[in-house]
């Protein structure tokens, strides 16, 4: 049920910086700005490091960062903390309305570089 | 058309296995028209009682709670009920009893149920005034009123010493005697003639952790000692003990004031005996396996049978041979299938359980022991040689998982076995839904797997109610319930009924269990609970519940380490989200009492901060659009001027709402500030299941709704009356009356209990109001809990409860001393002190709020909409 849509990832035109790895606690997650836009980075408990849409479509609120991380099957996922939709951080989709492409999170590249977290932007 | 004359029984005794089998005629259709006329003599003057529970008698409850079933029983016609009347002499010949009063009743079928006196070993002084045993509610009220007699006398000399007493025997009747004698204030000595308590039941590393429960208590255990004589003071009454030379710990005597003989019965046989009816080598009338005797027209049910050699103990047997009798009566061919010995009692507070061969006598028997001193526990699962099958086992400290494995005696137990011997075996259970349809559940009434779920298949039972009222299981000694809600639930379950009590995919088990867990087993963080007791890394649901349980065992700051990640936001922020991302912010205000520089530091703090402003209905100030990278600029504030977190963010407590109370009001009779700001001060940061109100009203017209809260206090002429489970919200309810007229002291301790004990055992997001419903007992149980400690948790709750009113800090001030917790507030990792650039707000009747899309889309097209900077200037129209 889930993938039922491919992640809306495009290849970065650039890489933005945003902090040290060191600065994210695990199973937590922070706002950064990218350009103009603002994007969700989850650092998970076994190091992996995600970063999809900040803004919760269902509400509007830029509020995804702050939301519960954890697992759903074998999907991480974020749950967003306004109405509690789960989300697949992998792909951006909303684990309880997969179908619908408007509950969807847009999924940015992310790397480790150097000891620093940077988020692809553009393309 | 004429039917035939009814036939005549008689039934000689009238306790609980006589009423059984009157019951199961009845049930049956064996009692009208045609059938038979049944009359019971009851040698006590009063109809069959449950004295399974006499014990409880002694915490208050009334001699009525202990009747058994449906008391309209005896009013069917064609049953009669003779109280008070005591058989002398059965003739066989003429087939009549004669009575102690001089009456006769003919019989064509004769029933002794004669029950089992007391067992009182003969040593000098064994009747002495203060010698008691305990077997019917005359007994124990004898004892009771003999104890507040010496009690009396004692206080009136001025006598320093409490009433002592002794337990003569340390098996299940003597613990029984122990826990009635505790309950009445006495200091109680058990001396046991075995080396160990429960000798019957338990090994010795079950007896040696019972005897340190039990010793936990206060009750003074002796066991390997025995009894030589009893000698009277001067005023004639008991007062000494002796104990025989070589016990254990060279014990000598003991000064009593009471002395209970609780070593033991023996069966009532003296009837059959005078009849010539043959009875077994140690007593019992002699009865083939359909309970008839060597006369085809006398049988005997209970424990004056002697049935496969030996008389039965327990009342489980006791109901079987009834359930057969009356089946025989009617016709039928049903015989003994042999009986389960189970047992599982809670003595003194204490769990003890056993099973099946619980001492592993089998050949090849292999134990499988879990001990932990410290939690008082001690648990033993007895296998078959290859470890496959169980055999029995002993269960001492925590028997939570008896229900789930006494139905498997016998069987594969499937996984391993320690499993069921760890906390999280608990009721969880690898097991139930295998069980097969034919494993007995119930084993005091005799009710299967099969029968239960039948129950809820065919018979359309949707709860556990409705099931145990169809197929009485759980009904008697109620250890199966657990089990038996189980069964139900996953019935249910298969037949499209979600009712899981699973907290969610991550745990199997409810939010009271997963309390439970990390109680016994200490576990401290989130990983290693659910590493060891779930599956995954959690999610939204078990996160916070998890968080808010390791709040509730201790009181580490809610933002501490690996905690900071269960914290839904508002908790991880201590503030309440809002539609845009923003917050809101609730300063403490106790009692709803505000100085004037409070309000105006608060105003100035809204001013300062562009924040819209609004009175609760908790009587304090919500401060809204606080966005969150300003919320420890706002805190900052807030805590010099004397404001700490009101925690509106949390499951937690919330206010205690207060009227004006006595000082001002006319019509006031206690001081309801003063009550509400300390009670709020002493539950302020309480973890909870689900938000907390608390309410107090100075007089009966209760102003301060306290019957809409989830505890509500009424001041009277006398005190507080104190009502539990209101709430106000999607459902409304009204408290209910927990006590009267209580001390200010006793009011806290109570509420105290309450809370703790709701913090423990309510599920998930349920307020007190289901929690009293749903739990077992409902309100009477919680009553009983919190006032006479009917569970005997009274002292661990308010350790608990002393626990957090000392430990308390304010989680705003202490995040605000401390740079690592700041962190967290920063809008952009990148951006710390960047606005979220989407927040816009209009001015609405003087104060922001935020734009709605269409204004955003105009504001756009006019530059009209504001944006939120730390300081918002805010014009009127």
């Amino acid at each position: 049920m889930t993938a039922t849509l491919p992640p809306e990832t495009t290849a970065p035109a650039g890489w933005t910086t945003v902090c040290r790895y060191d600065d994210l606690q695990p199973e937590r997650g922070v706002a950064a700005l990218v350009g103009d836009q603002q994007v969700a980075v989850f650092r998970l408990f076994d190091g992996a490091l995600h970063a999809v849409g900040h803004r919760d479509p269902v509400s509007g609120a830029h509020v995804i960062a702050r939301g519960l991380v954890g697992t759903r099957g074998d999907a991480p996922t974020v749950a967003s903390p306004m109405y509690k939709q789960v989300f697949d951080l992998r792909t951006g989709v909303c684990l309880d309305t997969p179908d619908d492409p408007a509950v969807r999170l847009p999924v940015h590249p992310v790397r480790l570089r150097d000891g620093w977290v940077e988020i692809g932007s553009g393309g | 058309m004429s039917t035939p004359a009814p036939r005549q029984l008689v039934v000689v005794g009238g306790g609980m296995v006589a009423h059984r089998l009157v019951e199961a005629l009845v049930d049956r259709g064996g009692v009208a028209d045609g059938g038979w006329q049944v009359t019971v003599l009851a040698e006590e003057p009063r109809a069959p009682y449950d004295r399974v529970a006499l014990t409880s008698y002694f915490s208050g409850r009334d001699p009525q709670d202990l009747a058994l079933g449906d008391p309209g029983l005896w009013d069917t016609p064609g049953v009669q009920l003779r109280r008070g009347e005591q058989v002398t002499e059965v003739d066989r010949a003429a087939r009549v009893v004669r009575t102690a009063g001089g009456r006769e009743h003919g019989y064509d079928a004769l029933v002794l149920a004669t029950g089992s006196s007391p067992f009182v070993p003969p040593v000098e002084g064994k009747d002495l005034p203060g010698c008691f045993v305990y077997r019917t509610i005359d007994d124990v009220a004898a004892l009771r009123q003999y104890v507040s007699e010496v009690d009396t006398r004692r206080q009136e000399d001025g006598s320093p010493r409490p009433v002592t007493g002794a337990v003569v025997g340390g098996g299940l009747l003597g613990l029984e005697a122990a826990g009635a004698l505790t309950a009445l204030g006495v200091q109680t000595h058990v001396v046991e003639f075995a080396p160990r308590l429960m000798p019957l039941q338990v090994d010795e590393g079950g007896g040696e952790a019972l005897q340190r429960l039990v010793g936990a208590l206060g009750v003074q255990v002796h066991a390997g000692t025995a009894t030589a004589k009893l000698t009277a003071g001067r005023d004639g009454r008991v007062a000494r003990m002796h104990a025989a030379e070589g016990s254990a710990a060279g014990l000598t005597h003991l000064d009593v004031d009471v002395v209970v003989f609780a070593a033991g019965v023996r069966p009532r046989d003296e009837l059959a005996r005078a009849c010539e009816l043959p009875v077994g080598p140690r007593g019992g009338v002699v009865v083939d396996p359909s309970c008839r005797t060597e006369d085809p027209a006398v049988w005997a049910i209970g424990e004056v049978a002697c049935l496969d050699g030996r008389t039965w103990g327990l009342v489980a047997p006791g109901y079987t041979m009834a359930e057969i009798v009356a089946d025989q009566l009617l016709g039928g061919a049903a015989e003994f299938p042999g009986a389960d010995l189970s047992t599982k009692l809670k003595l003194l507070g204490v769990d003890v359980a056993s099973f099946g061969d619980a001492f592993g006598t089998s050949p090849g028997a292999l134990s499988v022991v879990y001990g932990d001193p410290v939690a008082g526990v001690y648990k033993k699962l007895v296998l078959s040689d290859d470890a496959r099958t169980l055999l029995g086992g002993i269960l001492v400290g925590d028997a939570s998982a008896y229900a789930g494995l006494r139905p498997l005696v016998g069987r594969e137990l499937g996984g391993d076995p320690a499993a069921w011997l760890l906390p999280e075996g608990a009721e969880g259970g690898p097991a139930s839904a295998e069980l097969p349809d034919d494993a007995a559940v119930c084993s005091c009434n005799n009710v299967t797997a099969g029968a239960i779920r039948d129950a809820v298949r065919c018979d359309g039972c949707a709860d556990l109610g409705a099931v145990k009222a169809c197929t009485k299981a759980g009904t008697s000694c109620g250890s199966c319930l657990p089990l038996v809600k189980k069964l139900v639930t996953t019935e249910l379950a298969a037949a499209g009924v979600t009712v899981s009590s699973a907290l969610c995919e991550h745990f199997d088990v409810s939010r009271a269990q997963l309390f439970d867990v990390v109680r016994v087993t200490g576990i401290t963080s989130f990983s290693e609970l659910v590493d060891r007791h779930g599956r995954g890394r959690g999610c939204d649901i078990c996160k916070p519940v998890v968080a808010s349980i390791l709040a509730s065992l201790d009181s580490g700051h809610v933002l501490d380490g690996e905690r900071a990640t269960l914290q839904d936001t508002n908790d991880h922020v201590m503030a309440n989200i809002q539609k845009d991302g923003t917050y809101s912010v609730v300063p403490r205000i106790p009692g709803g009492e505000v100085t004037p520089e409070g309000l105006i530091a608060i105003g100035e703090v809204a001013r300062d901060f562009g924040l819209y402003t609004k009175i609760t209905g908790g009587q304090r100030i919500d401060l809204f659009g606080a966005r969150m990278e300003l919320l420890p600029a706002i805190w900052e504030r807030l805590v010099a001027a004397g404001f700490e977190s009101g925690h509106a963010y949390g499951k937690s407590l919330r206010t205690v709402k207060s009227c004006v109370g006595s000082t001002w009001c006319r019509y006031g009779v206690q001081d309801s500030v003063a009550l509400a700001i300390a009670l709020e001060l002493r539950y302020r940061g309480l973890r909870s299941p689900h938000k907390i109100k608390l309410g107090v009203s100075g007089c009966a017209r209760e102003c301060a709704e306290a019957r809409g809260k989830d505890v509500g206090v009424i001041a009277t002429d006398n005190g507080w009356n104190l009502y539990v489970g209101g709430n106000g919200g999607f459902t409304p309810r009204h408290a209910k009356l927990l006590a009267e007229d209580l001390d200010t002291e006793t009011l806290v301790r109570t509420i105290d209990r309450f809370l703790v004990y709701y913090v423990r055992t309510a599920d998930r997001l349920q307020r007190t109001a289901p929690w009293l419903e749903e739990i077992e007992g409902g309100l009477d149980h919680v009553r009983a809990v919190v006032l006479d400690d009917s569970l005997g948790i009274a002292a661990d709750l308010d350790a608990a409860m002393a626990d957090h009113v000392e430990g308390y800090t304010d989680e705003w001030r202490a995040t605000l001393e401390d740079p690592e917790k700041l962190r967290r507030f920063a809008s952009f990792v990148n951006a710390p002190d960047s606005p979220d650039p989407s927040l816009s707000y209009v001015v609405e009747r003087g104060q922001p709020r935020p734009s709605t899309a269409a204004e955003r889309t105009a504001g756009e097209a006019t530059g009209a909409v504001l944006v939120a900077g730390p300081r918002l200037e805010v014009f009127s129209r």
